[in-house]
């Protein structure tokens, strides 16, 4: 935890509410999105109990399991969740705009201009936590390899038409979700704690209704005891007020009205009588846990919209449009399911792709807010100050080219050695670089500027810095460029166990094994 | 481990040159000779990995091989370059380099180094030289037939499959005690696999290339006498080495007289037993301990004021202890920057100041080290690792000053490791927390405390 933060979370114990981290927005929030509030079975591994689902906060879709272990509702609640989200997943396939790129010509092997398709915005899907995100890669692990009846007459136990491309889609908004900035899954949580720092632990930040409490509490109270209510006050009939926002259920609630409500169906059911009564109370019940925390992730959203985007936020949002036009191809192409498991180029090619976009979010989100920025100042990473002289010089013969020396005056301690390079970002957005000469006395830095200063022997105008302007230079890059290719994964060297078999055998690998029964596969 | 027997302890009859050069002797004939596609050497702190390097290099080019040399930054690249234009000065050697960073110019006193951002117009050098990541940008090149990758502990997993293809065959050197690399994103989705892209490259070629010779050299000439059995006890106790020199050959003292101050004191004791701990007042402090800085200041600028003096099997007559042989090591940047201008205010220079992971592969005659834990509160993964201690307490050829808050060991006690166990992850031995308190307890019998 930085400095910073820490401070903020000690403020935000004295003056009893949350103190903000950000002063702009740093996530892309979309005008529609959906929002998926998941709920799971007590002691049962990915056997879904019920969600709310929805683009409408005041008419969500409530999907319940009545009897999680019958294996027949749990495919009924899948197909019906398949038919509210797949709509909506792909309702943003067909919207696209050309945008131009370079591709390797496969004839020739030069890079020859071409135009891709690129959807003009994308879903976006909203959880409570992030084990909400965990939730959904789970049902995508747990669908995308069914088969359906269509694909497979003799399949015993065919699963609904649309789940496993639900399962599919899944999948990639889970994946999607582990890359720092990305859009398509995000947790109202992590977004919360990324604008907001509360005075309770980074643990109890989790709980939804405790973080809104401290961040926006009722009338009359305070963040410590709203946030208390929230997580332990419970009614007369013993059942939490603010219910846990999935996917766990309080084991009170679990215990004390579930259990009975499930056993009375079970026993409808049993007795040949109409179950639908029984089911119609595991419904009502279910939706009094979910709806509070529906309501609240709406809540975080219209917090977070009160919030002015950053300036880095729509280029991120873009690279999750190109993430999402990826899969919709994919799908087009009738590709199979993403694999078990990654083989070892697609796992370095993913962390690669994740530790650009770290370095990309954290430069962004300084350059976008100040008190980021801050922090990087307060460690080390960046310095602001005033020019206090500029001397234009000039490279040496036979091509002179303008090498300023810009003296700044700052109380920042940057972590500089000769010869280090610092960037600032120029008034139109692009970055200038400098070169660190020395510090001719404490509280002064001397750069010499190398780039951005138009293609002359006079810079352009406003390029270079002139005594008096406020400038701000960081030593970290502003747009960092990946590392170098990854070989094909058919290429893969005999250090990494050679090509994946799919490619040494020449036909696709045949699914991995069932894991041989135990013992303990029948407890 | 194969190859090499384990050198006996207590054994008067150990004959540390022959030792090393026996190991030395079966790495090259594998490599040059072996039928197996990779040789993996395992060093401890200052066996002779770069001399083993630049050894492997010479005999391959003098057989009429071509081989490529990786390693992980920069400096190590300039450093090894160097080494064997000097050991061969007619050796025909390629620096292969990033366009935005030209090679140290110290290079060009050797005229058969031949330096190019592209490797086309280095390709008919015996010896190409570049960083794991310049490499990764190298294609459409025939590959080579050998490969030295040099620091092969510290390369990760995913830089390894880059530039795996350009080479037939590999030595791996490196030192598996120091510290793993890293991620800054999670990467627990595929930790258990074998290819983990986040794994240290060793991990992932022996994984995959189970019956690979594996060697290591037993002789630290690093290391004095006081120091070798602490750090092959605590960091490597499967895989113990040796000292090359014994317990007279290398001394340290001082022409100055001390003032009794605890400064000069830990330094006395340093000089007789090799290492001191300066212990300071129990306290939760913040990183950069004001107090903690101020006491590494102090204990370097009377460490050159008194003029230490070094005798050792490099030269038995007395050398002085200059700036430029005393490092101080931390474990954080900022913290580094604050010694840094704590050092300036009292008109010291010179003195390298750097963080564990900079630190690494330098050798000096003496360090002082601030530890890891030295007033914190917790007792975090990154402060245990075992690697960043090692690093710290094996950098010196005389003696090593710790500078530390007393209550680390019930700091310790108190944090005992957390870390989730991954499925398919082998444990690796001994854990920071084992570590750090078996170096805890042998600078406890050398603890001098902080007067002020």
């Amino acid at each position: 935890m930085s400095v910073m933060s820490t401070l903020a979370r000690a403020q935000a114990v004295a003056a009893g509410r949350a103190q903000p981290l950000a002063t702009v927005r740093h996530r892309w929030l979309s005008q529609r999105p959906m929002v998926l509030v998941p709920l799971t079975t007590a002691g049962e591994v990915g056997a879904p109990l019920g969600a709310l689902v929805g683009t409408d906060r005041d008419a969500p879709r409530l999907l319940v399991v009545p009897q999680p272990r019958d294996r027949d509702l749990r495919a009924a609640f899948l197909a019906e969740l398949a038919g509210v989200v797949l709509p909506y997943l792909t309702s943003y396939e067909d919207e696209v705009a050309g945008e131009p790129g370079r591709e390797t010509d496969p004839q020739t092997g030069k890079k020859v201009a071409v135009e891709r398709e690129l959807c003009v915005d994308a879903p976006q899907l909203v959880v409570p936590n992030p084990a909400g995100a965990e939730y959904v890669r789970l049902l995508g692990r747990a669908t995308r390899f069914r088969r359906t009846a269509e694909e497979d007459p003799a399949e015993p136990y065919p699963a609904p038409s649309q789940v496993p491309l639900l399962g599919r889609w899944f999948t990639h908004y889970g994946e999607r979700a582990r890359t720092p900035g990305s859009a398509l899954l995000v947790s109202a949580t992590e977004l919360l704690t990324r604008h907001w720092a509360t005075g309770q632990s980074n643990l109890e930040d989790q709980h939804l209704g405790a973080l809104l409490a401290w961040i926006d509490p009722p009338p009359g109270s305070t963040g410590p005891v709203a946030a208390a209510r929230a997580q332990t006050g419970r009614g007369p009939d013993g059942l939490l007020l603010s219910p846990p926002a999935g996917p766990a259920t309080d084991p009170v609630f679990d215990n004390r009205v579930l259990a009975p409500a499930m056993s009375a169906y079970d026993a409808a059911r049993t007795a040949g009588h109409d179950p639908s009564a029984a089911a119609g109370r595991v419904r009502a019940l279910l939706e009094s846990q979910l709806r509070p925390a529906w309501d609240d992730v709406w809540r975080a959203l219209d917090l977070l919209r009160a919030l002015p985007a950053g300036g880095h936020v729509e280029d991120r949002w873009k690279r999750d449009r190109w993430s999402y036009t990826g899969h919709r191809d994919r799908v087009r192409a009738g590709e199979p399911p993403q694999p078990r498991r990654d083989d070892a180029v697609a796992a370095a090619q993913k962390l690669a792709g994740r530790e650009t976009a770290q370095a990309r979010l954290e430069a962004g989100e300084a350059l976008d807010d100040p008190l980021v920025m801050a922090e990087r100042r307060l460690v080390g990473e960046a310095f602001a100050g005033p020019v206090t002289e500029s001397v234009l010089e000039y490279s040496p013969p036979p091509r002179p080219r303008p090498r300023p020396l810009v003296t700044v005056a700052t109380d920042d301690r940057p972590h500089l050695e000769e010869g280090v390079r610092v960037y600032r970002a120029l008034p139109e957005g692009r970055c200038q670089e400098a070169e660190f000469l020395g510090s001719p006395r404490p509280g002064l830095l001397c750069l010499r500027v190398l780039n951005g200063m138009g293609r002359g022997k006079e810079p352009d105008p406003g390029t270079v810095p002139q005594p008096g302007d406020a400038t701000c230079w960081t030593l970290f890059e502003h747009a960092p460029r990946g590392g170098a290719e990854l070989p094909d994964a058919e290429a893969t060297p005999w250090t990494h166990g050679g090509p994946p078999t799919a490619f040494s055998s020449g036909v696709p690998a045949a699914a991995d094994p069932a894991d041989d029964v135990t013992v303990e596969d029948y407890l | 481990m194969t190859g090499t027997a384990e050198p006996a302890r207590n054994d008067e009859d150990f004959d540390p040159g022959a030792a090393a050069a026996l190991a030395t002797g079966r790495i090259l004939h594998d490599t040059r000779q072996g039928t197996k596609r990779g040789v993996v050497v395992d060093s401890p702190p200052g066996a002779g990995k770069s001399t083993l390097v630049v050894r492997a290099a010479r005999e391959l080019a003098d057989s009429g091989e071509q081989l490529m040399i990786v390693a992980q930054t920069n400096a190590q690249v300039d450093d090894l370059t160097d080494r064997l234009a000097t050991a061969d000065p007619g050796l025909a050697i390629g620096r292969l380099h990033g366009t935005d960073s030209p090679p140290d110019p110290a290079l060009d006193r050797h005229p058969q180094v031949a330096r190019s951002p592209k490797v086309a117009e280095l390709r008919g050098r015996q010896v190409v030289i570049a960083t794991a990541a310049k490499w990764g940008f190298v294609k459409d090149v025939e590959p080579w037939r050998h490969a030295i990758v040099d620091e092969a502990y510290q390369m990760r997993s995913d830089a390894l499959l880059r530039v795996a293809g350009l080479f037939e065959r590999a030595l791996f050197v490196g030192d598996p005690g120091q510290l793993d690399p890293f991620s800054v994103v999670g990467a627990e989705q595929w930790a258990g696999l074998s290819y983990d892209p986040s794994a240290s490259a060793v991990v992932t070629l022996l994984a995959h290339n189970p019956d690979l010779p594996q060697h290591r050299l037993p002789v630290s000439w690093r290391l004095p006498a006081s120091a070798a059995p602490l750090i092959s006890d605590a960091f490597y106790p499967d895989t113990r080495f040796r000292s090359g020199t014994g317990p007279g050959d290398r001394l340290m003292s001082f022409t100055g007289p001390g003032d009794g101050g605890a400064a000069d004191r830990v330094l006395d004791e340093a000089a007789a037993a090799g290492w001191g701990l300066l212990e300071l007042p129990a306290r939760f402090t913040p990183r950069t301990d004001p107090e903690a800085v101020g006491a590494v200041a102090a204990v370097v600028r009377r460490l050159l004021e008194r003029g230490g003096r070094t005798v050792s099997e490099r030269s038995p007559q007395p050398q002085p202890v200059t700036a430029d042989r005393v490092a101080v090591g931390t474990a954080h940047r900022d913290q580094a920057a604050a010694v840094r201008s704590a050092l300036a205010r009292l008109g010291v220079t010179g003195v390298t100041v750097d963080t564990a992971n900079r630190l690494q592969g330098r050798e000096f005659d003496v360090t002082v080290v601030l530890h890891p834990l030295s007033g914190r509160p917790d007792a975090t993964a990154f402060h245990l690792e075992t690697g960043r201690l090692c690093v710290l307490a094996s950098r010196h050829r005389h003696a090593c000053v710790v500078v530390c808050r007393a209550g680390v060991d019930t700091l310790l006690d108190d944090h005992p490791s957390t870390e989730p166990l991954q499925l398919g992850v082998a444990v690796k031995f001994p854990d920071g927390w084992e570590a750090n308190h078996a170096v805890l307890a042998l600078l406890a019998e050398h603890r001098v405390r902080w007067d002020g």
